[in-house]
C-alpha cells in the first residue's frame, strides 16, 4: 500500500535517478519480510564454526583446537558444523540455513574497532562513512511499517543515520510513572537532539509492556521476535553479541558463545512462528582469526571467516564458498584464511532479494563504490 | 558578589572539567586556577581506599584460592567455585563503591575526572573472576599514582600490571624460538607454547600511537616478539603465592634476537628490549596527537577542534610527555570554555554528578554499581580494550534515556523533602540553565518530580 507520503518519497527518488532506475518503485516490495542482523563483535573464528574438516591442513594448523569431525554436525564432504550449533544444524537439514565461508569485508587490517566500523558503516575504510548500511537499507523500504529497532540500550553504528530508529533492552529498574514521562516529553520538546530520541523511546515502550525482563540470549531472541512478529512492528532489527575475541581458552569460550547464539536463533524461529517463513537472519563478524592456533589455547586476529544466513525465506541447505584451502601458500599473508567472497556483495544480494529491491541500487546505497558479485543470486526465496 | 559571566565560567570549570557541582559548595572565584591548583593538591590515595587490598595481596589470595579449587572434586568443587566467584564479585563491587565514594568526596574533582579518563584509555574489562578481582586495584595502583607524572611512567605502570598482562593475554606469550618452545619441540610436546599478539597490538593501536599511524602487521608481530618474557607471577594452579601478580621477566619465554619495529632496530637486550620500544612509542608525535585528540574530545567536543588538539599535542611533545604540562595546555585552550555544553554525560558522569548535585555525602542506599549496570555503563566492564565510547551518539539513545528517567525518579524520591527544585537548578547550572528547563521544573506538581526533571533535563545531561 502506498500512502501519500510514500508517494512523495518515491517521486523524489524517481526525479533524481530517472535514467538509471526509474522503476525503483516499491510496488513489488514484500513489506511483510523481516531482516535481522546479528553482529558478532570481537572477530568470530569461522574455521571452528563451519569446520573444513576435510582440508588436510586444518587439523595440523589447529592442533588441539581442531574440532573433531566425529563430534561435529556433518554438512557435506568438506564441512561440518560446530557441535554446539544443533538448532542451526536442523535448519540446514530443512534447507533454512546457508553457510558462507571465506568471506570478508573490504577491511584488511586487524583492529576490532576499525573492522567493526567498516562492517557497520559499509565504507571502504574506517570512519569514511558516518551512518550505517542497515539504516540506509531502511531508507529503501516504504515507510508503512514501524521503524527499525536495535536490541541494545544505545544505537549501534550499523543502524545510525537519517532513518528513524529505536532501541530497546530489558531493564530491572522501576518504571517511571506516565505523568513524569509526559513532563519529560515537554521538557525535551524544543531540544533537537533529545526530542527525536525520546519520541522513539516512547514508541518502543508500547511494545514491551508485558515481557519478562531477564537478560539472556534466548530472551534476546524472544524479545526480538515479539517485536518483529507484529503486523505493525519493525521489519528490520539488529542484535549485538560480543565475547568472540578468543585469544585464549578458546575451546570452552567458543562452545558457550555458539550455544548462546544457537539458542537465540531458535528463540527467534519459535517466537516468529509463521513469520519465520518471511525472515532472513544474517550473522556476521568484523573479520576472522588466524588459521593456526596461537600459543595460549586460542587464535589471533585474522581475515576471512564465515557468515551465516538463516531463516524460512532462505534457500538453504548449502555451503556457499569458493574455498581457498589452508595450505601454507593458500593463506592470506601466510597466516589467515584468504577472502574469496566479498561480505558487502553478499549482504547486498540477500538484502535486495529479501525485499525485492534492485541489486545495483541496493549496492550503491548500502556500499557505495563497491562491485556487485553477479554470482550471488537465488539465495533468498523472492 | 561575582558577576554572572564569572559564575558561568566557574560553572563550566566545575561541571565540564570536574565531576559536577555539589549543592553545598561555592563556585571557585578563579576557575582556571582552581583547576590547575588541583595538579599539586591531588592525592592518589583516598580515604575510601583504606580497607582495600594491594595488588600483591589480592593476587596471592586469588592464587591460594585457585589452589584450593584444584585440590577438590565433584560437588565440592562446584560449591567452592561458586563461593569464589561470589567473593570476586563482592571484591569488584567494593572497589566500585570506593571509586564512587571518592567521586562524591574528592577535594580535587578535575584530577578525579582525569583518573576516569586514563582508566578508560587504558581499559581492562572485568569479564571473568581474575579480572573482577584485579580491575579496581589496577586503577588504584597503576593509574592513580601516575596521572600527574610523565606519560612514559604511566605507560610502564599500566603495561606491567598483572591486570593488563592477563587481560591482553601477555603472561604466557612465548617466542617460537624461545628456550621454552625449543625444549617443548624437542620433547615433542603436544601443546607448543607460542606467541600472542594481543598486548602488542593494543599498545600500538589504543594506548600509544593509535590506529592509522602507519605501523604494519609485521611491526605488531615484531613488537609481540620483543614483549615475550614480560609476564606476571602465576595466579592459578601450582602458583607460588608470594610471587602471584608481581611483574616478572621470564627469559625462558623470550624470543631471541634483534627486532625491527617501525623502521628502528632494537638490540637483543632481553627485558629491556620491549622497554626500549615502549619508551619510543611513548614519545612519538603520533602518541602526542592521539592523546591530545582524546583529551580534547573528552573535555571539548566529540569532534575536537583541531587548533586545540595541535596545541595540546605540542605541549605533550615539548614537555617530553609531562602530563601536568598537557593538562595546562588543555585548561588554557579557549575552545574548552565555549558557553554551549557540547558533551553528553556518560552514565558514570551523569550518575555521579546527580548524586553530587543532591549533596550525597556517601552512597547511601543507592545500589551504586547496579544502577550503573542499568544505565548501560558498568564500571571497568567495557568488554573491549578500547574502553567506553566518548561520543554523544553512543549514549544518547531511546532506551538509555528512559533508564536515566527511571534512575532520576528513584534518586528524586529519596531526596531531601525540603529541597526546592528551582533553586537547586539555578545553583547547579549557574549561567547555563535554559528557560524551558526552568519553566518545566517550576510547573512540576511535586518537588520530587521537579528534581527528577532537573536531573534528566538536557541542560544537566550535557556538560
Amino acid at each position: 500500500m502506498t500512502n501519500r507520503r510514500d508517494f512523495l518519497r518515491l517521486a523524489a527518488i524517481g526525479a533524481g535517478s530517472m535514467l538509471v532506475a526509474p522503476r525503483i518503485v516499491f510496488a513489488n516490495v514484500a513489506t511483510d519480510r523481516r531482516f535481522v542482523f546479528i553482529i558478532q563483535r570481537g572477530a568470530a573464528d569461522g574455521l571452528n564454526i563451519v569446520v573444513p574438516y576435510a582440508d588436510p591442513a586444518y587439523a595440523q594448523l589447529r592442533g588441539k583446537l581442531a574440532i573433531d569431525a566425529a563430534d561435529a554436525i556433518k554438512l557435506d564432504g568438506t564441512f561440518a558444523l560446530h557441535p554446539s550449533l544443533t538448532n542451526m544444524g536442523s535448519l540446514y537439514t530443512s534447507q533454512q540455513a546457508l553457510f558462507v565461508h571465506a568471506v570478508a569485508s573490504p577491511y584488511r587490517e586487524r583492529s576490532h574497532f576499525d573492522g567493526q566500523n567498516v562492517l557497520e558503516t559499509g565504507g571502504l575504510s574506517p570512519y569514511q562513512i558516518k551512518d550505517g548500511w542497515l539504516n540506509r537499507l531502511v531508507t529503501l523500504l516504504p515507510k508503512s511499517a514501524d521503524k527499525a529497532i536495535a536490541f541494545a540500550p544505545t544505537i549501534p553504528a550499523a543502524l545510525r543515520g537519517s532513518a528513524e530508529v529505536t532501541s530497546y533492552a530489558p531493564s530491572n529498574l522501576p518504571e517511571a510513572p506516565d505523568d513524569l514521562l509526559l513532563r519529560v516529553a515537554q521538557l525535551y520538546d524544543k531540544d533537537q537532539q533529545f526530542h527525536p530520541v525520546w519520541s522513539a523511546a516512547m514508541e518502543a515502550r508500547g511494545f514491551f509492556k508485558d515481557l519478562e525482563t531477564r537478560q539472556n540470549p534466548a530472551t534476546a531472541g524472544k524479545t526480538a521476535a515479539e517485536a518483529l512478529v507484529r503486523a505493525d512492528g519493525p521489519r528490520i532489527a539488529m542484535i549485538e553479541t560480543s565475547g568472540w575475541d578468543t585469544h585464549s581458552g578458546q575451546d570452552n569460550r567458543l562452545a558457550n558463545q555458539l550455544k548462546a547464539l544457537d539458542s537465540m536463533i531458535a528463540a527467534l524461529r519459535d517466537g516468529l512462528g509463521d513469520i519465520w517463513a518471511q525472515t532472513t537472519v544474517l550473522v556476521a563478524t568484523e573479520f576472522g582469526r588466524t588459521a593456526a592456533a596461537n600459543g595460549t589455547g586460542g587464535t589471533d586476529h585474522g581475515t576471512a571467516t564465515t557468515a551465516l544466513v538463516l531463516g524460512g525465506a532462505v534457500k538453504g541447505g548449502r555451503i556457499l564458498t569458493d574455498w581457498p584451502g589452508l595450505s601454507p601458500n593458500a593463506l592470506y599473508e601466510n597466516r589467515d584464511l584468504k577472502p574469496t567472497m566479498d561480505l558487502d556483495a553478499l549482504i547486498t544480494a540477500i538484502a535486495a532479494e529479501t525485499f525485492g529491491l534492485d541489486t545495483e541500487h541496493t549496492m550503491k546505497t548500502l556500499f557505495p563504490g563497491r562491485p556487485i558479485d553477479r554470482s550471488l543470486h537465488g539465495l533468498i526465496i523472492t | 558578589m561575582v558577576s554572572s559571566t564569572t559564575d558561568a565560567t566557574a560553572a563550566i570549570a566545575v561541571n565540564r572539567f570536574g565531576l559536577g557541582k555539589r549543592a553545598s559548595e561555592t563556585l571557585p572565584s578563579d576557575p582556571r586556577n582552581w583547576l590547575l591548583e588541583q595538579i599539586g593538591q591531588y592525592n592518589p590515595q583516598s580515604p575510601a581506599f583504606t580497607s582495600l587490598q594491594s595488588t600483591r595481596d589480592i593476587a596471592s589470595s586469588y592464587a591460594a584460592d585457585r589452589e584450593k579449587l584444584q585440590a577438590v572434586d565433584g560437588d565440592e568443587k562446584i560449591a567452592l567455585r561458586k563461593e569464589l566467584n561470589k567473593a570476586a564479585r563482592l571484591l569488584y563491587r567494593s572497589e566500585i563503591e570506593a571509586r564512587g565514594l571518592t567521586a562524591l568526596q574528592t577535594p580535587t574533582p578535575f584530577a578525579e575526572a582525569l583518573v576516569h579518563f586514563w582508566s578508560n584509555h587504558f581499559a581492562v574489562s572485568a569479564d571473568n573472576p581474575a579480572m573482577l578481582s584485579l580491575a579496581g586495584v589496577f586503577e588504584r595502583e597503576a593509574i592513580r599514582p601516575h596521572i600527574m607524572g610523565r606519560f612514559t611512567d604511566l605507560l610502564f605502570a599500566v603495561e606491567q600490571h598483572p591486570a593488563m598482562l592477563i587481560y591482553l593475554d601477555q603472561v604466557r606469550s612465548a617466542g617460537p624460538d624461545s628456550p621454552l618452545a625449543t625444549r617443548a619441540q624437542r620433547r615433542n610436546a603436544g601443546k607448543l607454547p607460542g606467541i600472542n599478539e594481543n598486548l602488542a597490538r593494543e599498545i600500538m593501536e589504543l594506548h600509544t600511537v593509535g590506529v592509522g599511524s602507519g605501523y604494519s602487521q609485521k611491526d605488531v608481530t615484531e613488537f609481540a616478539y620483543a614483549l615475550t618474557g614480560w609476564s606476571a607471577g602465576r595466579m592459578g594452579g601450582k602458583a607460588d603465592a608470594s610471587q602471584a601478580g608481581v611483574f616478572q621477566y621470564r627469559p625462558g619465554l623470550h624470543q631471541p634476537g634483534d627486532r625491527l619495529i617501525r623502521h628502528r632496530v632494537y638490540g637483543a637486550t632481553g627485558e629491556d628490549q620491549a622497554g626500549a620500544v615502549l619508551k619510543d612509542l611513548a614519545s612519538d608525535p603520533a602518541t602526542a596527537r592521539h592523546i591530545a585528540t582524546k583529551l580534547c574530545r573528552h573535555f571539548m567536543a566529540d569532534v575536537p577542534p583541531q587548533a586545540a588538539v595541535k596545541r595540546v599535542a605540542k605541549a605533550f611533545l615539548v614537555s617530553g610527555g609531562d602530563l601536568p604540562a598537557v593538562y595546562k595546555a588543555l585548561v588554557q585552550s579557549p575552545e574548552a570554555w565555549s558557553a554551549e555544553p557540547a558533551k553528553m554525560k556518560t552514565p558514570w558522569e551523569w550518575l555521579t554528578s546527580a548524586m553530587r548535585g543532591l549533596d550525597y555525602q556517601d552512597l547511601g542506599k543507592a545500589n551504586f554499581s547496579n544502577l550503573l549496570n542499568q544505565l548501560g555503563q558498568p564500571v571497568w566492564l567495557p568488554r573491549s580494550p578500547a574502553g567506553y565510547d566518548d561520543i554523544t551518539a553512543s549514549w544518547l539513545a531511546p532506551d538509555a534515556l528512559v533508564r536515566r528517567v527511571e534512575v532520576a525518579q528513584r534518586l528524586a524520591a529519596r531526596s531531601d523533602r525540603s529541597l526546592k527544585p528551582g533553586e537547586l537548578a539555578s545553583n547547579l547550572l549557574s549561567g547555563s540553565l535554559t528557560g524551558t528547563t526552568a519553566m518545566e521544573i517550576s510547573r512540576a506538581e511535586t518537588a520530587q518530580t521537579g528534581i527528577a526533571l532537573l536531573l534528566v533535563s538536557p541542560d544537566f545531561q550535557r556538560r
